[in-house]
């Protein structure tokens, strides 16, 4: 019976340090990283490509990438948004990864967590990175991370619809161009314009074109450059310019709509440009309100080096991303996940492989990072106001300007707190 | 086991022994001491397993939640840890936000009218299946369809029957000479479309409760009831729904804790939106702590926390309806 009872208490407590464990530990994978030393031992790389897996040419290399720098890679990858809450979680537990790939705009607040070490403190080098792209990964003076590369918005159209119409694409360089070809592909009996007006960050990234195209500022949400642009969507959903869908469309849905062929425009991003060309859809820059292109919001992936204990390990990190990012292989890796290189090198090399994407990097050139001006974490917080007062005006529960005003003080108000 | 049976000299008194400590009258004296020592440790070795699973999935998690939600938590003090503890003003805030009314009404609109429907109609279904006809199992089978289904399936399938363009309920509506309804992206409506949702996927899970408990009630009765002249409908108010009192509470009970915190229908069919119209606490409380791209952990406890006391609340109304009925 003793032994018995020995067991089954040996069997309690195993039970619950396994519970224990689980729970300290679930991010295991990381935690190697304070035993490699600088050259030899594993290094764990985060990105948030689940598509990709170990037979894809970016597992590839990446891994080859690590042999070069005399480590072996562990490459996890995440869903974008499971990846952020990842992330803090690790840097919490003290298991970051040693390479961590995240969305532009989170840089700054994993920046703000402390998590991540700056270029001056892991030696990564940002010479020949536009610096507009560089924006979002910027910070109070100190830059976080390289970008893998950028995309952005722009108008889709179907010249097809257009022709039926009657509109030609080039007499499209303001708004009111825009909204008068709308009213003439209306008249014709198809669909105007499609976008995603959704109250998450989507909705906020499809706005900011017009926003920043009106002039307004992130800073002023109440602004009436804010209320002009957003009366701009209203109007274009009362008047059926715009289908209402657009006020749940993720930007993944809209794209669906403009696929059938029946509306003339649609407002998207640079990861659908393969599947317009083979439904023979070109781009034009959206609009801004009095001529000339909007300048458009970056997306895209930011390579970073979590803080870890083993300080040296910083210079085997950035010497993976430098390969990682270097120009022969980052035109390889951006033309796989649809990004315009962050380099002119770069850009120029995709250029000279596929001269369709000129209109591409010239959209890139002009685009903002979204935390960009030093806005860092206070971009969430605008943002989140932002697309909620989108939402308002959108289905009608408030007028823009109100939406707008409220959202400023609801903003104002938070970023007191 | 074998060496203490022939020491204890009865296998009965080690039967008992080892689930409890039997009653001291029982017990023949001291020799047998350590064995009921090694009973009551034995008897914890036992409950050790339950108490380490509860500690760990509940107790401790639960004691995160209400440590997040009484200090403030940044980002920045999420990683080091040394959150300033600042007693009830994530609540505080919580209650004065403008989006808390419209989620708190939302939150009882929604289960309330969940569960009537749910209820009313699971209950009128298992008594029109309790009397068995021809294919009635194979249509009863057909109506667990919803519960089979993954949320995600069945959401997803309700957004695009209910897309205000190219939805079939508009195309419906049409033909019928009704005008298209913005379900999902009028304030009007979208929470009664996602109540409609909810509202077919919570009927099985009534109907096959209060199936079986109907099953349960003994066939003499209602025969007694038919001698005695009582006619059907009669039959059901006066002696099925009073015997099915004990079921239905427990069905009302887990229907209310479950309804309460649905999340994932709302969120995939309408994101809570427009706005705040179809806002939910649960739906509140997501948005808060991962809708954003700047976590905000204490205020999205703090309203986890509210929905919690909301159900441990109705969880003690229920306790109490228990105690009358049995004292009854």
């Amino acid at each position: 019976m003793t032994v018995q009872i020995t067991r089954r208490a040996c069997a309690a407590l195993l039970a619950l340090t396994a519970v224990t464990a689980l729970a300290a530990c679930s991010s295991s994978s990381g935690s190697s990283s304070s035993a490699s030393s600088a050259t030899g031992g594993t290094y764990s790389l985060w990105d948030p490509y689940p598509q990709y897996n170990a037979s894809s040419a970016w597992w590839k290399l990446v891994a080859s990438c690590g042999t070069k720098a005399g480590v072996t890679i562990k490459h996890t990858a995440y869903d974008t948004t499971a990846l952020t809450t990842q992330a803090l979680l690790a840097g919490q537990q003290g298991t970051s990864p040693n390479i961590l790939l995240v969305d532009n705009p989170v840089v700054s607040t994993l920046a703000t967590a402390g998590i991540l070490t700056t270029t001056a403190q892991n030696g990564l080098s940002t010479g020949a990175i536009a610096p507009n792209i560089l924006g979002a990964g910027i910070l109070n003076g100190g830059t976080y991370g390289v970008p893998i590369g950028a995309n952005t918005l722009a108008l889709y159209y179907n010249p097809k619809v257009l022709q039926a119409a009657g509109v030609s694409p080039a007499s499209i360089t303001s708004w009111a161009s825009l909204t008068a070809a709308l009213a003439k592909v209306k008249a014709a009996g198809k669909k105007g314009i499609t976008f995603s007006g959704i109250n998450t960050e989507e909705g906020s990234f499809q706005f900011l074109p017009w926003f920043w195209g009106a002039g307004a500022e992130l800073t002023n949400l109440g602004s009436s450059q804010a209320t002009a642009a957003l009366t701009l969507w209203t109007t274009w959903i009362k008047d059926g310019y715009a289908p209402n869908s657009v006020i749940q469309n993720t930007q993944t849905t809209s794209w669906q709509e403009f696929q059938t062929g029946d509306f003339a425009f649609a407002e998207n991003g640079t990861w659908q440009k393969a599947g317009a060309a083979t439904m023979g859809a070109p781009i034009i820059s959206i609009p801004a309100e009095n001529g000339g292109a909007a300048p458009v919001p970056t997306g895209g992936e930011f390579f970073t080096i979590p803080v870890q204990k083993d300080k040296a390990s910083y210079a085997t990190s950035a010497k993976i991303i430098q390969c990682l990012s270097s120009t022969s292989n980052i035109v390889t890796t951006d033309s796989t996940l649809n990004y315009i290189a962050p380099t002119k090198a770069g850009q120029q090399a995709q250029l000279t492989a596929d001269p369709s994407l000129s209109s591409w990097v010239t959209a890139v050139g002009v685009a903002k990072a979204r935390t960009g001006d030093n806005l860092g974490t206070k971009y969430p917080v605008i943002s989140q106001q932002m697309w909620t007062a989108v939402q308002k005006a959108e289905s009608g529960a408030a007028a823009p300007a109100s939406a707008l005003q409220a959202a400023q003080s609801a903003a104002a108000a938070k970023l007191n707190q | 086991m074998t060496g203490d049976k022939s020491r204890a000299g009865s296998a009965e008194r080690q039967r008992d022994g080892a689930a409890m400590p039997a009653p001291p009258r029982a017990r023949p004296g001291r020799p047998l001491r350590p064995a009921q020592l090694r009973a009551q440790a034995s008897a914890w070795g036992f409950i050790a397993p339950v108490v380490a699973y509860l500690v760990a999935f509940y107790a401790y998690p639960l004691y995160r939640n209400i440590d997040l939600s009484i200090r403030t938590y940044t980002v920045a003090s999420f990683v080091t840890g040394n959150a300033p503890y600042s007693g009830l003003a994530n609540y505080s805030r919580i209650f004065r936000s403008p989006t808390f009314s419209p989620a708190l009404v939302n939150t009882a609109v929604f289960t309330f009218v969940s569960i009537a429907f749910q209820f009313a109609i699971g209950l009128a279904l298992a008594v029109f299946f309790y009397r068995r006809f021809r294919l009635s199992s194979l249509l009863r089978a057909l109506f667990l369809i919803p519960w089979l289904l993954p949320l995600l399936v069945s959401a997803s399938t309700w957004s695009w029957m209910l897309n205000s363009d190219s939805g079939i309920v508009n195309s419906f509506l049409q033909a019928i000479g009704a005008g298209p309804v913005d379900w999902l992206t009028s304030p009007h409506w979208s929470l009664a479309a996602v109540l409609i949702a909810n509202v077919w996927i919570g009927i099985p899970f009534n109907l096959v409760i209060m199936y079986s408990g109907l099953q349960s009630i003994s066939t003499d009765v209602f025969e007694a009831a038919a001698i005695d002249g009582a006619n059907g409908w009669q039959r059901f108010w006066r002696v099925t729904f009073p015997l099915l009192r004990p079921v239905s509470a427990i069905t009302l009970l887990l229907g209310f804790i479950y309804t309460l915190k649905v999340f994932d229908i709302i969120w995939i069919m309408t994101r809570g939106g427009p706005a705040t119209s179809s806002t939910t606490l649960a739906i509140w409380s997501y948005q808060l702590g991962f809708g954003s791209l700047l976590p905000d952990f204490s205020s999205a406890s703090a309203v986890g926390n509210v929905l919690i006391i909301i159900a441990v609340f109705f969880a003690l109304i229920y306790i109490r309806a228990r105690h009358r009925l049995e004292a009854t």
